[in-house]
């Protein structure tokens, strides 16, 4: 069974890597370097702001945009180039295909992410001359990115084992932006009374938490984040993403491959 | 216990705006193949054949009933180790190689790391794909990627290979090649089952085939004995651009192309014909008997649901005069 | 032939089990979630954040009317007593959308009010009032928020007028506005005038909860009318027979009173032994000036 997730896994990895789909992470560096070299004619203590508050922002962004556009394709895809079906006709069960592609995506973000970090902390020295202790913060920042990613991977995935790509990138991108002002909608769910009240709070389960996620800012004025809060969501990202591949396993059983 | 038993299996979708109206794909199929046969599934386009292979494939679940293949159910992991598929005008992992693509579904098949290499050399040379091993397969043509696809899927040295139009879209080259390899998967003695809509390639390579349209089952039959001698008759090709009175008179029936003609006639008349001919000095090409051809049993098949010799014919378990 | 049984079943399972700890955990990372993110709104200017907007500054502008309900609600219950941050979540939220009334409203109701109930800023509450006011000069019920605010929380009754006659003259102004300003040269101290403006604001408020505030307002003006009626009928029983008395059957049997008096949360007033009146759950009530026991301080925050 693991050897069959892993092939398909590393085989989806492959076909990121040689979509030219990581170019991206070229674009990036440019992006970080033109920022670091512009923001060098501010204060110091704003440069430093800058950097990361861009820098991981764009870590975040440009992340979730791959996510979208690599995933909605991990299943319709190789149902239109008709790979599926010699995939499937192998002794590989439907749900080992699912688990293999997520796998596949999730480590293709998870490199990208690297790459990326490397970026950021490079930008960082140029501007800042020195890594402090507290600089360690922008990890748990990126660690949370990756998390992030899970989820919108678990979520892409989900949507492609049923719908278009079309379809699977509206629906996954709508998702990405309620869910970053998932804080906001459990407000209104507190304000709210009656029928608006319930939907709130169901929304708020479905919706992927992912404001909790976002520690960029806090980050960037130099906080650090609070150990408990990385166990949380640890744990709630990978419950939701296991939620979501079951949801996905569960359609993708049931499907005719027309 | 039969390579392939097709009990009753059948495939109903709804369509409509609202789902509400129904489409049958496949009406109830009843068939069996047995061990080391080449099977021909023919049919026009949309009668059914790729929905069957799909079935049987695990990719689509049947509205009704069941099919077991090497004593198997469908979904079974070891049944699925001992097939192997070629869908129809499959495009691949163009971003692979050829030998990478090996390696992938060999895994997938669990095939033994150790062994992998090695089998993976022996088929691309058995299909001819040695020297582009390592060519991108989006750089490959239409041949080269059947091929390719018949690779996959004799790879781990399956007992049953089940092809959708393997020839379809090939250039006679390319059929020739097709057709070999088959032929020698069934010296090796492995079942292959094939759909086709070519009639003359069904002809060359099966034991036996059936005929399917509109989704329905018409009728299954031994090639060998459709390609029988029809007893009795005789044709006569000779050049010519007549028919001469006399041997219409005789009973002939006969056509003529350009300054060719043919007609059949009764066995007992063809001294008396060949007699006639020789009076009238047309140059006699060829004698021969006639034979039934595929594509007659074809055509009466599609014109007519025959139930009657379709079941009779379902449950067959000889192979007719094949070896 | 089918989807796999085992499949379904696991898949199944796992997606309720993993539904549940999921949901949970929203709310444990909720409170854990860093709450230095509600003051970094503070760091963005509005013109900034009407940009990133991206032109949607009217559901910003609902997303921040939501933080500031919630915020005030929060730091309500909590018993606080300070709102440092309502005047810049309100005032974002009127920069984003300058025809958002009800934000003006809750400022009104709640910016100007001294803590516990509000956060004693009526100045800031008076400038965010001409500020709506300069967005919606055709709004009458912007006027009658900021007379509401000179007269209550300010008692500058001359500012009051002035606003209320402004708003009088706006198409379609609520009647109460003219007469409201006529009153406020004369009787402003009057109960009477302080009942008609909870019932204006009361009867206009876009929101819910600046309505239950207003409720409870006139819920403790209907308390001190009550009292002070009653206690006059106590004097005029002490003149007619020379003591006090001892329930209220002692008025009524001396034709000064029908039946036993209620409250407006349908108990009955007690009549202490020195002739004042008392509700009888004190507790239930919020802003009582009059009927409440001697000595009696509220507890915490206390609402019904």
């Amino acid at each position: 069974m693991n050897s069959r997730i892993a092939a398909i896994a590393s085989n989806t990895f492959r076909e990121a890597v040689r979509d030219r789909v990581l170019y991206n992470l070229i674009g990036f560096a440019v992006l970080m370097a033109g920022a670091s070299i512009l923001v060098g004619q501010i204060s110091v203590d704003i440069e430093k702001l800058v950097v990361i508050n861009l820098g991981l922002t764009a870590v975040s962004l440009f992340g979730v945009i791959i996510a979208i556009f690599i995933g909605i394709g991990l299943v319709s895809k190789e149902i239109d180039k008709r790979t599926l079906y010699t995939v499937l006709s192998r002794p590989v069960q439907r749900w080992e295909f699912i688990l293999g592609k997520f796998f596949g995506l999730a480590g293709t973000l998870a490199v990208n992410t690297v790459c990326m970090a490397a970026g950021v902390f490079l930008s960082l020295l140029y501007v800042a001359h020195h890594l402090i202790k507290d600089d360690v913060s922008i990890l748990a920042a990126l660690y949370f990115i990756v998390l992030q990613f899970l989820m919108i991977t678990a979520l892409t995935l989900l949507f492609s084992s049923f719908s278009s790509p079309l379809l699977s990138a509206l629906f996954s991108f709508s998702l990405f932006v309620m869910g970053n002002f998932s804080t906001d909608l459990h407000m209104f769910a507190g304000v709210e009374k009656g029928l608006n009240r319930w939907l709130a709070i169901a929304a708020s389960y479905v919706v992927p938490n992912l404001s909790a996620l976002n520690v960029i800012s806090s980050v960037a004025h130099g906080e650090p984040v609070a150990g408990r809060l990385i166990l949380a969501n640890t744990a709630y990202a990978l419950f939701y993403s296991a939620m979501v591949l079951c949801g996905a396993v569960l359609i993708f059983e049931r499907r005719n491959l027309k | 216990m039969s390579a392939i038993e097709i009990l009753g299996i059948e495939k109903t979708y709804s369509v409509g705006f609202w789902r509400k109206r129904q489409k049958c794909a496949l009406k109830p199929l009843h068939l069996t193949v047995e061990d080391g046969e080449v099977f021909g599934f023919l049919g026009p386009n949309g009668a059914g054949k790729t929905t069957t292979l799909k079935l049987l494939m695990g990719l689509m679940y049947p509205t009704a009933g069941s099919a077991r293949i090497l004593g198997l159910e469908i979904n079974d992991p070891r049944m699925k180790a001992q097939i192997g598929f070629l869908p129809e005008q499959p495009y691949f992992y163009d971003y692979l190689t050829a030998r990478e693509l090996l390696d992938y579904y060999g895994r997938l098949s669990g095939v033994a790391a150790k062994e992998l290499p090695q089998r993976i050399a022996a088929v691309l040379d058995r299909v001819g794909l040695s020297s582009s091993a390592n060519v991108q397969l989006r750089k490959f043509s239409k041949g080269m990627l059947q091929r390719a696809g018949i690779a996959q899927a004799i790879l781990h040295d399956p007992k049953i290979i089940f092809l959708d139009e393997p020839m379809s879209g090939l250039d006679p080259m390319g059929r020739r090649e097709v057709r070999d390899l088959m032929v020698q998967l069934k010296q090796e003695g492995k079942t292959v089952f094939f759909s086709t809509h070519i009639l003359s390639d069904a002809e060359a390579l099966c034991d036996r085939v059936a005929v399917i349209h509109q989704g329905e089952l018409r009728g299954v039959g031994a090639v060998d004995e459709l390609t029988a001698k029809v007893q009795g008759k005789v044709e006569i090709i000779w050049q010519g651009a007549t028919l001469p009175a006399a041997l219409k008179a005789l009973g002939a029936q006969g056509q003529i192309t350009a300054d060719t003609a043919r007609a059949e006639i009764e066995d007992s008349q063809l001294d008396a014909a060949i007699d006639i001919l020789r009076r009238e000095h047309c140059r006699l090409i060829s004698v021969n008997p006639v034979r039934g051809t595929l594509e007659e049993f074809f055509m009466q098949k599609m014109k007519a649901p025959d139930h009657a010799s379709a079941s009779s014919e379902k449950n067959t378990a000889h192979k007719g005069a094949s070896a | 032939m089918k989807p796999s049984r085992s499949v379904t079943w696991i898949a199944g399972l796992l997606l309720s089990v993993c539904f549940t700890v999921s949901a949970t955990l929203v709310r444990v990372v909720d409170r854990l979630y860093p709450t230095t993110a509600i003051e970094d709104v503070l760091y963005l200017k509005s013109s900034n954040l009407k940009w990133m907007s991206l032109g949607y500054t009217g559901l910003m502008a609902d997303i921040y009317w939501t933080r500031a309900v919630q915020y005030y609600g929060t730091n309500h219950v909590l018993d606080t007593r300070h709102y440092d941050l309502l005047a810049p979540l309100l005032d974002i939220t009127t920069d984003l959308d300058p025809k958002l009334i009800v934000a003006y409203q809750y400022g009104a109701a709640f910016l100007a009010p001294p803590p516990p109930s509000g956060a004693g800023l009526p100045d800031q509450a008076v400038a965010l009032m001409e500020k709506g006011i300069r967005a919606n000069p055709d709004n009458w019920r912007l006027y009658q928020c900021l007379g509401f605010v000179h007269y209550m929380d300010r008692k500058d009754y001359a500012a009051a007028a002035q606003a209320f006659l402004r708003g009088s003259a706006t198409p379609n102004a609520h009647p109460s506005l003219k007469i409201l300003a006529g009153r406020m040269a004369e009787k402003a101290g009057d109960m009477e005038t302080a009942r008609m403006m909870w019932a204006v604001t009361y009867d206009t408020a876009q929101a819910e909860s600046i309505k239950e505030n207003a409720a409870q307002h006139l819920i403790a003006i209907q308390v001190a009318e009550d009292a002070t009626e009653l206690e006059k009928i106590v004097d005029l029983y002490r003149a007619k027979t020379g003591r006090l008395p001892t329930s209220f059957r002692d008025l009524g049997q001396a034709n000064l009173l029908a039946g036993i008096p209620l409250d407006p949360l349908n108990q009955p007033y007690i009549l202490t032994a020195d002739g004042h009146i008392e509700v009888r759950h004190p507790e239930k009530f919020r802003f009582l000036e009059k009927g409440l026991p001697k000595g009696y301080t509220p507890p915490p925050n206390a609402r019904n």
